[in-house]
């Protein structure tokens, strides 16, 4: 029996010739990545050229602690000599910053301390999210242990319509078919062909949320084109075995989708077409993070903005993804549009994605957001209600001042 | 060494997330300082109640989340084994590298009512309950990640072997 994709890269790392679902097996790990905070108390790491280390959750420092984390992480970068570091400047959202720079690559094995790292999936690489020990434990011994999961095939066919989005196919995944703990996902089908790689950075992003193990993107045309002249290495993408055994196939077909919105509080399960939700008044709306921050997204939104204004009562907030997002939004004029639009174009961080350091929601109050996450308290207060939609649906509401549906704007 | 932990039960739900193990305001607070504020917005005053040796019970999807140490706020906590319907896998990394015993187990959240005394042995996945004499297995991890619990974690072996100060 042949392997998924998935599999041939574990087997690969592992200096297996066969894994299957079940095994658990010990990898060399490629790329590590890490934010803010310096771990001073290491004394040894196992190669600073596996490295890669940057600001973003808390940038420019808000507080104390995050300025005394990240004076250690300059610390760091000096006493072990690291050359992948993004200082503030030349920062961005770790898991934006790793595709723009071309450090995330096809058939290698990524790890960083953020859930979000299967962001890295679309890129045909092996990336999940590790917590702060197992970081400090991987960037000591350059490596770590996975579980083989059991792995679904999405395959997608036709081309979304207008005003649907990327970001609606991994809501109505997520509505449709819950979530897959400890089980992948493998996403092929002529429907891809249409889904750049900002889309597809997306649809990888929020992959954690349905809390798969890996989210795997084919290396095809879009991607190699895409790596042209970005990556920084040589690499050797994964494609699955012609007899690899899946453990279900999904279909979906872009042309029948409808926008969808994810209901407060959790993601698996509690999707629905936005026709449900229209007219739910909104506090605040955000587009930004590591799902949504980037050029294509300001696009989208400059666009559904153009000539308006922002409704009385509600506030835009629309932060980039990275420094180069940012330059790039600039250049092209969205960054103006959507200030006339009455929006708050912030600096690139995760920011109000986290509620960490700006754009928190006061009790009671809603927010409608093209961020990662929608759990109780997320955004700031426990009592505030937090839905979810693509740029698009963002965008529309916060000018209509409620949840609104993008499509024929 | 014995894997076989017997405590107090406490019941938590489907989707029990890393937020609310450690909230937002909490993430950046001193390590000792975060265990009391895990579950503040789903169930205030928990902290106060639970006490060393006592086992939590959950449904599915047990961790989903951010890569938070959860598992570190559980050991502080005196929690002596988590046993879930599900488990996020990042969820599960995290607590196992804290060195917190973890099993997944389908029907446990059945199988309990909060405040019943279970019997856990995370080496061969059987539990039993205590209080109504009945018993079901869970699905034990593997035997390389019960080591790593069995070394109270991965910061433990790092420290030993001289790679932390
Ligand atoms: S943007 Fe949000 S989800 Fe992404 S890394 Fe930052 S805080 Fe996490």
């Amino acid at each position: 029996m042949g392997m998924t994709a998935i599999e041939k890269i574990l087997a690969r790392h592992s200096k297996q010739e066969v894994v299957k679902p079940g095994d658990v097996v010990m990898v060399d790990v490629d790329t590590a990545v890490s934010f803010d905070y310096g771990k001073l108390n290491i004394l040894k790491i196992h190669d600073p050229d596996m490295l890669v280390l940057l600001h973003d959750h808390v940038v420019p420092s808000p507080t104390l602690s995050a300025a005394n984390g990240a004076r250690d992480m300059r610390e760091f970068v000096k006493r072990f000599g690291v050359k992948n570091y993004f200082p503030v400047g030349r920062h961005g959202i770790s898991h934006v910053l790793v595709a723009e720079e071309g450090l995330a690559l096809p058939g290698t094995i990524l790890v960083n301390g953020d859930s979000h790292t299967c962001s890295s999936g679309a890129m045909n690489c092996l990336a999940r999210g590790m917590g702060p020990s197992e970081m400090t434990y991987i960037i000591c011994k350059g490596k770590t242990w996975y579980i083989v999961g059991k792995t679904t095939k999405i395959e997608l066919e036709g081309t979304l319509p207008q005003g649907v989005y990327p970001r609606d196919v991994i809501h109505y995944l997520a509505g449709q078919y819950g979530d897959f703990a400890g089980r992948n996902l493998e996403w092929y089908g002529s429907g891809l062909e249409s889904i750049g790689m900002d889309g597809r950075l997306t649809m990888a992003t929020i992959s954690a949320e349905l809390s798969v193990e890996f989210s795997l993107f084919p290396y095809d045309s879009v991607l190699k084109t895409y790596l042209e002249g970005r990556a920084k290495k040589p690499f050797e993408p994964s494609f699955p075995d012609d007899d690899a055994e899946y453990e279900q196939v999904i279909k979906i077909n872009l042309s029948e989708l409808e926008p969808q919105v994810v209901l407060p509080n959790k993601v698996a399960w509690n999707a629905k077409p936005v026709s449900e939700v229209v007219g739910k008044r909104v506090d605040q709306a955000f587009i930004g993070s590591c799902a949504n921050g980037r050029l294509s997204d300001f696009a989208v939104a400059a666009a559904i903005v153009k000539g308006k204004k922002v409704a009385d009562g509600t506030r835009f907030i629309i932060t980039p993804g990275s420094q180069s997002v940012f330059k790039e939004a600039v250049r092209a004029g969205y960054v103006e549009t959507l200030m006339e639009a009455g929006a708050v174009v912030t600096n690139s961080t995760c920011g109000a994605c986290y509620g960490g350091h700006m754009g928190l929601l006061a009790d009671g109050e809603v927010c409608i957001t093209a961020s990662t996450r929608n759990f109780k308290g997320r955004m700031g207060s426990a009592e505030a209600e937090i839905y979810m939609g693509s740029p698009a649906t963002v965008a529309a509401s916060a000018i209509a001042g409620f949840i609104t549906d993008p499509r024929g704007l | 060494m014995s894997k076989k932990v017997t405590g107090k039960v406490w019941k938590f739900g489907s989707d029990i997330n890393t937020d609310l193990v450690i909230p937002n305001f909490a993430i950046y607070m001193k390590r000792e300082e975060q265990p009391q504020h895990c579950f503040v917005a789903n169930r205030p005053g928990w902290v106060d109640e639970v006490k060393p040796g006592d086992i939590l019970i959950a449904g599915t999807n047990f961790g989903v989340g951010s890569g938070r140490p959860i598992g570190d706020v559980f050991v502080q906590l005196g929690v002596a084994a988590v046993v879930a319907e599900s488990f996020n896998g990042l969820g599960l990394r995290n607590c196992v590298n804290a060195g917190l015993a973890s099993l997944p187990c389908t029907g446990i959240l059945d199988a309990f009512d909060e405040g019943d005394i279970a019997e856990v042995d995370w080496g061969t996945g059987e539990v039993r309950n205590l209080t109504k004499g009945t018993a079901l297995k869970g699905q034990a991890l593997p035997q390389e990640i019960q080591t790593i619990v069995e070394n109270g974690g991965v910061e433990v072996v790092l420290r030993k072997e001289g790679f932390l100060a």
